[in-house]
């Protein structure tokens, strides 16, 4: 789409000076971008600008303009090969290396402009410019350990969640990470689809994993072969791991780290049905009872980022629907309406960590989908319909859901926009699910 | 049988040195040493050889015994494999649920029946119960359904006079589909509960009439 776009652009601004075609383009009114995808009032455009090749400013500037992409905050502009259109542009005009030329970058349709560039194997030094402005917006310096580092690509992706701070006033969550279940067996991806690994021992048939909100701890159900299962906290670093409550009874799944990072929550089938507990995993202490259900099942908790509510499922009006209740388990209330009768089993709530909204999914015609309510206003609108969509996971910006769909055959992870509907998929291969996205990770 | 002619010759060397050991005590004067010392070794041997074959006999015959008895013992014991295996066989046949649903269907209760006369008739005997969902349904919830569907089970066992605390129950959701597939008919196999043994079930009685 860039390509196409400079395409035509190359002649009218390859003079020292932008000459726009008279009769068969029109000149682009101020603000205005011209693109094949321009959106009124959409997404502001970005250029990652260009340098001579060098190996590893190369990795970085391609791993920023796909995270930058994948924030779906921008319209990435990124320039053929070594962007020899720019930097024979600066040449011809003899310009200085720092030289900006905020017009040209306007004229690409360019809100912001970013430049990487390195001085030997010194830190990054990222700039960011405000092109309307024609001003340097951000001054970043940046530490960059080799590409053969474990912690390069993480650096990086730090980067780009800074230059989308510097652009739009809020951190990107390219710096975060994806645990979910594939075969038995609890793995980790990047958000960008990198770094694939398992975090669980390779023995053992494990469910639901979460992230701590310290993004340095997952907890994973693992069965037991007497037909029970035990909640494991693990330390993504070292592997070390416990099983919390220590001596559990019946089969506990499906954890929530309340936003303290002290509390568990968690679901508990047994002789006495399901329902949902709260443990002390700081003290290792005080196992309550938060839900009691004679003739229905409690399960799937999911906390307010405040700390103060938990939504849950519960089988009480006879379809599983999502219902709140205090972190106390007091003041039990339906929570997402459903019209009883018509509406479908929902299932798998997730609170957002602003707190503005709880995405889950719905039976609709005997097909999952993903729906997100407004917390305020207690509505809820359905997001996918192609295909069998569930388990909706959200990004640390509460703007970007991960969510398995079957739309291609297989269950794969899926990342949708919430602000521009846009979807990608994110897995590909062997079968994945339940999806637990991290918070940033510092 | 082939030893009725030793036995013979043997009794007959005994009567013969019976003769002899008590032959009339005036008619004959005291023999010379040498000569009833040689009769006593006689004796002697030939009581040794009598009791040796009759060793032989004995042991023969407890060895023939012992087969026999050891065939009767593995006739037994094959039988009573083969009735815990029968046994064994109706205590593990699965039973079915409807989707999302976790009642007994009618057709099963004679399922569920025939189990509780299996507790009953083996009081060793424990089992576990382990409720399974098809795919359809949410992958946490069916944890819940599968469990609901164990307890079902359960409830309807110790209704029927099974102590509650022989019976435990678990739940594998739809993480062990019986058929992979993605078909009613793979669906409709996946919701069930299985029965597994987990004590006492090493020689099992039919109840009576089974």
């Amino acid at each position: 789409m860039t390509a196409r776009r400079l395409a035509w652009l190359l002649p009218l601004v390859w003079g020292g000076r932008v000459a726009w075609a008279q009769d068969t383009v029109p000149p682009p009114r101020e603000g205005v971008r011209v693109g094949i995808t321009y959106r009124p009032g959409v997404r502001p455009g970005l250029l990652v600008l260009g340098a001579p090749p060098e190996p590893v400013l190369d990795s970085v500037r391609a791993i920023l303009a796909r995270d930058l992409d994948f924030s779906d905050q921008f319209e990435v502009i990124t320039l053929p090969s070594d962007d020899s259109l720019v930097v024979g542009i600066q040449r011809a005009r003899g310009a200085t290396p720092d030289f900006v030329n905020y017009r040209l970058y306007g004229a690409l349709g360019a809100d912001f402009a970013v430049r990487v560039r390195r001085t030997g194997a010194g830190p990054l030094q990222v700039t960011v410019y405000d092109v309307r402005g024609a001003a340097v917006r951000r001054d970043l310096t940046v530490a960059l350990p080799a590409p053969t580092d474990p912690g390069f690509r993480l650096q990086v992706h730090r980067l780009s969640d800074d230059v989308v701070q510097a652009a739009t006033g809020a951190r990107g969550i390219a710096a975060t990470r994806l645990a979910f279940l594939q075969g038995n067996r609890v793995y980790r991806i990047d958000s960008d689809a990198a770094g694939l690994q398992p975090l669980s021992p390779p023995s053992g048939r494990t469910f639901s994993p979460v992230w701590a909100p310290d993004g340095r701890r997952v907890a994973y159900t693992e069965f037991r072969p007497d037909g029970g299962g035990g909640i494991y906290v693990q330390d993504v670093a070292s592997g070390g791991r416990r099983m919390v409550p220590p001596t559990s009874r019946g089969l506990n799944y499906a954890p929530a780290f309340a936003p303290n990072g002290r509390t568990l929550l968690f679901t508990r089938s047994g002789e006495d049905g399901t329902d949902i507990f709260s443990y002390d995993i700081a003290s290792d202490c005080c196992l309550q009872r938060l839900t009691v259900g004679r003739f229905a099942d409690n399960l799937s908790p999911t906390m307010s980022p405040d700390g103060g509510r938990i939504a849950f499922v519960s089988t009480r009006a006879g379809l599983p629907q999502i219902y709140v209740m205090a972190s106390d388990g007091t003041g039990q209330e339906l929570f997402a309406p459903f019209d009883y009768g018509v509406t479908g089993s929902s299932n798998a709530p997730e609170w957002s960590a602003d707190g503005a909204s709880i995405a889950f999914h719905r039976d609709v015609g005997g097909s999952l989908q993903i729906f997100v309510m407004d917390v305020a206003g207690r509505t809820v609108r359905q997001l996918t319909s192609a295909g069998r969509n569930e388990d909706p996971t959200w990004a640390p910006d509460g703007r970007h859901l991960a969510f398995v769909s079957s739309r291609t055959g297989s269950r794969q992870l899926w990342v949708i926009d919430l602000e521009t509907g846009r979807i990608r998929q994110l897995t590909r291969g062997a079968e994945t699910r339940l999806p637990a996205w991290s918070p940033r990770i510092d | 049988m082939r030893l009725s002619i030793p036995l013979t010759l043997s009794l007959g060397v005994i009567v013969v040195a019976a003769a002899v050991a008590c032959g009339g005590k005036p008619a004959t004067p005291p023999a010379p040493a040498v000569d009833s010392t040689a009769i006593r070794d006689s004796i002697a041997r030939a009581e040794a050889a009598a009791r040796a074959r009759e060793d032989s006999i004995r042991r023969a015959q407890a060895e023939a015994e012992r087969i026999a008895a050891e065939r009767r013992r593995a006739d037994s014991l094959a039988a009573l494999a083969s009735e815990t295996a029968r046994v064994a066989g109706m205590l593990g046949e699965m039973i079915h649920f409807d989707f999302d649903k976790s009642n007994i269907r009618t057709g099963d209760a004679a399922m569920l029946d025939t189990k509780v006369a299996i507790l009953q008739a083996n009081p060793m005997l424990r089992i576990t119960i382990t409720g399974h969902a098809d795919e359809r349904g949410s992958d946490e919830y069916n944890l819940a359904l599968g469990n609901r569907r164990a307890l079902a089970a359960k409830e309807y066992m110790v209704n029927r006079g099974v102590t509650a605390d022989r019976i435990m129950t678990a739940s594998l959701g739809e993480e062990q589909p019986v058929d992979p597939g993605h078909t009613e008919d793979a669906w409709a196999k996946n919701r069930r509960a299985e029965f597994a043994v987990t004590a006492g079930g090493d020689q099992l009685k039919a109840p009576a009439g089974m």
